[in-house]
């Protein structure tokens, strides 16, 4: 009866105290049964046990400065990061000129950052980033323009890491659709030699396509003539992605409507026109957040080359700390390196899974 | 009639414009251009060979190795041949594969369980964990858990023991083991009986279900035969209870079983590293249940664990199989990277057999179809599952 006369009355009752706000937030979220209690104290207190001393040996007891006395502290030695990440960051490359791969790279990260919305995406884009390329090679290079000619051999760090994924990913997208659409054929050989390729490298280790590149590659070459051993790697790399990227975009043909297919005949299309006017566009669409995961892969798989001896992020980390002086420092070099390659890759995975979103049309 | 426009199209349409004719003729052209490439390539090859004058053919096989491996599961020596000294490399290829996928399912799915836990915390710390170690290249998490290791932990001298029996240190993982003795090998056997009883019970109770309606806790049973089975069979055996202890002998441990650190460090990493990308397989295989299944299960009056074995994981391992298989594969390609911390896997052998003999391209080419071995055996289990698994639709 109370009731009754309460609900006429349009008396609003609020939610007692411990089901909203932060104690609410709390209880609904760390506490709702016995068991996620018991499970959030075990939590908290590993993580009180184990992040406090790390970041205690990180941050607190650490040395930061070059000259600092790194052996006498129980804390992390960034010191081996400041007083090396000339040699780690940029390998051999001249240290009177690192302005130059500096700019180089500042380029390409704003270059990344404009294309990363897709409202700029158009020609004009499209040949900003060819400019780019040319003028960071340039840059790189040298040899021109009065810039002193810096030999390939020394190119390394950052440099190598984010030359081999950028070019491995632009050589081998066009290679991957070409794979993909030669895998679709309807002539039975160009489908055998694209179904032969891409299983045999997508069966095989990177390791094992690098090590062709750096012992067999050379036999293959006449007499006289021979290749760099970062081109090679490059090569193995751009072999290697391809095959992958060869596989998303199958995904993405075999995600088309016949519909299309048979519109386009219908309009009268030969094949080119019929891939190039109405498949590919489609079908690309579909597959660029896996593509991004492609290229995720393909900067992380990178790091391999360090298996043939070229100098790369992580090779250069080794050498500095194969110094006598900085030995036994591996844990504050490998975080550092660690910390660079999870920015870039969380970066990358963040805006896939954002494109994601945006692309889907619900189809 | 048919023949009749068959040769009218013939007539009409000239040669050039024939769809396929042209596709034969594009086909001869691709044909021709691989084996002009092929060719160029070998001849290059044989001349190279020739004047480096670099044995060709797979007779090193049979030559004596002449070098050491440091761990192996099978004998080996120095004077062994270069086909023993591979099929070592091989078996620590497949005892870290085995013993990496064996370990990364399990920590993957708890992983995956704790992403879709409504315990904020958990969810969260499950997300950091997935995303740290997604995105750092497993080479580097390699040589950091080597460093660790070899750097971090202390001398033998010195060992960390956290557990009574195990010992951590930089000459890796020591702990103790049961002394051998010849029941263990009668406890495997009887092992394996129970597995074929669990098997036929299972067959016979699912036929007396289908005939009468009535069920038959064949999970509890099978707890019991195949953990009874081997204890009576100890029992009988005399209940052996010595045990080899890992003790300190001079500069290092004696008895027990070691663990080399390149061994720990390779499995860590491949572990830790494939079991991310497992927690994401398994989160979405959970979710690709809809919950009107839970709750029409629910409806029906099936208790939890039937809901789970009958409802839940048939539909969730559809999705989740095959992803997870190819993360299989990739942590037995991933294996591979064993040649950079120093673990003699199947690469890291025939790797100093290249340098020793020189026969690169066989040396390569016995990776790839050792390789190419695991991965198509691989997808031919997929199919294999695949027609299994397919939904029948009416």
């Amino acid at each position: 009866m109370e009731l009754t006369k309460k609900n006429k009355g349009k008396v609003i009752v609020k939610p007692p105290i411990s089901s909203i706000g932060i104690p609410g937030w709390i209880r609904e979220n760390l506490f709702s049964s016995p068991f996620n209690t018991v499970l959030t104290i075990i939590i908290v207190s590993i993580l009180w046990f184990s992040i406090l001393p790390f970041l205690n040996w990180a941050l607190i007891d650490s040395s930061w400065l070059p000259d600092a006395n790194c052996r006498e502290s129980d804390g992390a030695c960034w010191s081996i990061i400041s007083s090396n990440y000339k040699i780690i960051l940029f390998g051999f490359y001249p240290q009177d000129i690192l302005w130059r791969p500096i700019t180089a790279i500042f380029l390409l990260v704003s270059l990344l950052f404009i294309s990363r919305n897709r409202n700029y995406w158009n020609a004009f884009l499209g040949y900003s980033w060819i400019i780019s390329l040319v003028i960071m090679g340039i840059l790189l290079k040298g040899g021109i323009l009065g810039l002193e000619a810096v030999d390939i051999e020394r190119w390394g760090g950052i440099i190598l890491t984010l030359l081999l994924s950028v070019f491995g990913l632009t050589a081998a997208y066009p290679l991957g659709v070409i794979l993909a659409l030669g895998r679709q054929s309807k002539m039975p050989v160009i489908k055998t030699f694209c179904v032969f390729y891409i299983e045999l490298i997508r069966g095989v280790p990177l390791i094992s396509l690098l090590f062709m590149s750096s012992v067999v590659f050379p036999l293959f070459l006449p007499e006289g003539v021979s290749i760099n051993a970062i081109l090679r790697a490059q090569i193995a790399i751009i072999m290697f992605t391809a095959a992958y990227v060869a596989e998303v975009v199958r995904g993405g043909l075999q995600g088309m409507n016949k519909g299309q297919f048979e519109a386009a005949d219908s309009l009268g299309l030969n094949y080119f026109q019929t891939m190039r006017l109405i498949i590919l566009p489609q079908a690309l669409k579909i597959v660029i957040p896996p593509s991004v995961s492609v290229l995720i892969s393909a900067f992380k798989d990178t790091s391999l080359v360090v298996i043939i001896g070229l100098y790369d992020l992580l090779k250069t980390t080794q050498t500095t700390l194969s110094e006598p002086k900085w030995m036994g420092f591996s844990a504050e070099a490998y975080i550092f390196i660690a910390i660079i390659y999870f920015v870039c890759c969380f970066f990358m995975s963040n805006y896939s899974r954002k494109l994601e979103k945006e692309l889907d049309t619900g189809l | 009639m048919n023949t009749a426009i068959n040769n009218k199209t013939s007539e009409t349409i000239s040669f050039w414009y024939d769809p396929d004719k042209r596709s034969i003729l594009y086909q001869i052209g691709a044909a021709c251009l691989f084996a002009f490439v092929a060719w160029y390539l070998i001849s290059n090859t044989m001349a190279n060979l020739e004047r480096q004058s670099i044995a060709t053919g797979f007779g090193f096989l049979n030559k004596e190795a002449a070098f050491e491996i440091g761990e192996s599961l099978i004998e080996y020596s120095a004077a062994d041949r270069y086909a023993r000294a591979l099929s070592v490399g091989f078996l620590n290829t497949l005892l870290v594969s085995f013993i990496g996928i064996f370990l990364t399912v399990i920590l993957g799915t708890f992983l995956g369980v704790a992403r879709l836990s409504k315990n904020w915390l958990i969810n969260k710390c499950a997300a950091g964990y997935i995303e740290l170690f997604q995105d750092i290249p497993i080479l580097l998490q390699l040589f950091f858990w080597y460093a660790f290791f070899y750097e971090m932990l202390p001398s033998p001298r010195a060992a960390l023991n956290p557990i009574n029996g195990l010992f951590l240190c930089n000459r890796g993982l020591i702990f103790g083991i049961p002394q051998a003795h010849p029941v263990y090998k009668y406890m495997a056997i009887a092992v394996l009986i129970a597995v074929i009883i669990i098997f036929l019970l299972k067959k016979w109770a699912q036929k007396r279900q289908d005939l009468t309606g009535k069920a038959f806790p064949v999970f509890f049973t099978s707890i019991i035969l195949i953990i009874g089975l081997p204890f009576v069979c100890w029992l009988f055996g005399g209940a052996p209870m010595d045990m080899s202890v890992p003790v300190l002998k001079g500069f290092n441990f004696k008895g027990g079983l070691t663990i080399s650190p390149e061994f720990a460090a390779l499995l860590l990493g491949l572990v830790l590293y494939t079991a991310a990308f497992v927690a994401e397989v398994v989160r979405a295989g959970i979710q690709a249940v809809s919950k009107g299944q839970t709750e029409a299960a629910m409806a029906i009056g099936l208790k939890p664990g039937q809901l789970l074995n009958l409802i839940i994981l048939p539909q969730a391992l559809r999705v989740i199989i095959p992803p997870l298989t190819s993360q299989m594969l990739n942590l037995t390609k991933n294996s591979s990277l064993a040649v950079a911390i120093g673990y003699p896997d199947f690469v890291s052998v025939a790797g100093t057999a290249i340098n020793q003999t020189g026969q690169a391209i066989e040396g390569v080419m016995l990776i790839m179809i050792v390789y190419l071995i695991f991965s198509l055996s691989t997808s031919a289990f997929m199919n294999w599952y695949n027609k299994k698994m397919v939904i029948v639709e009416r």
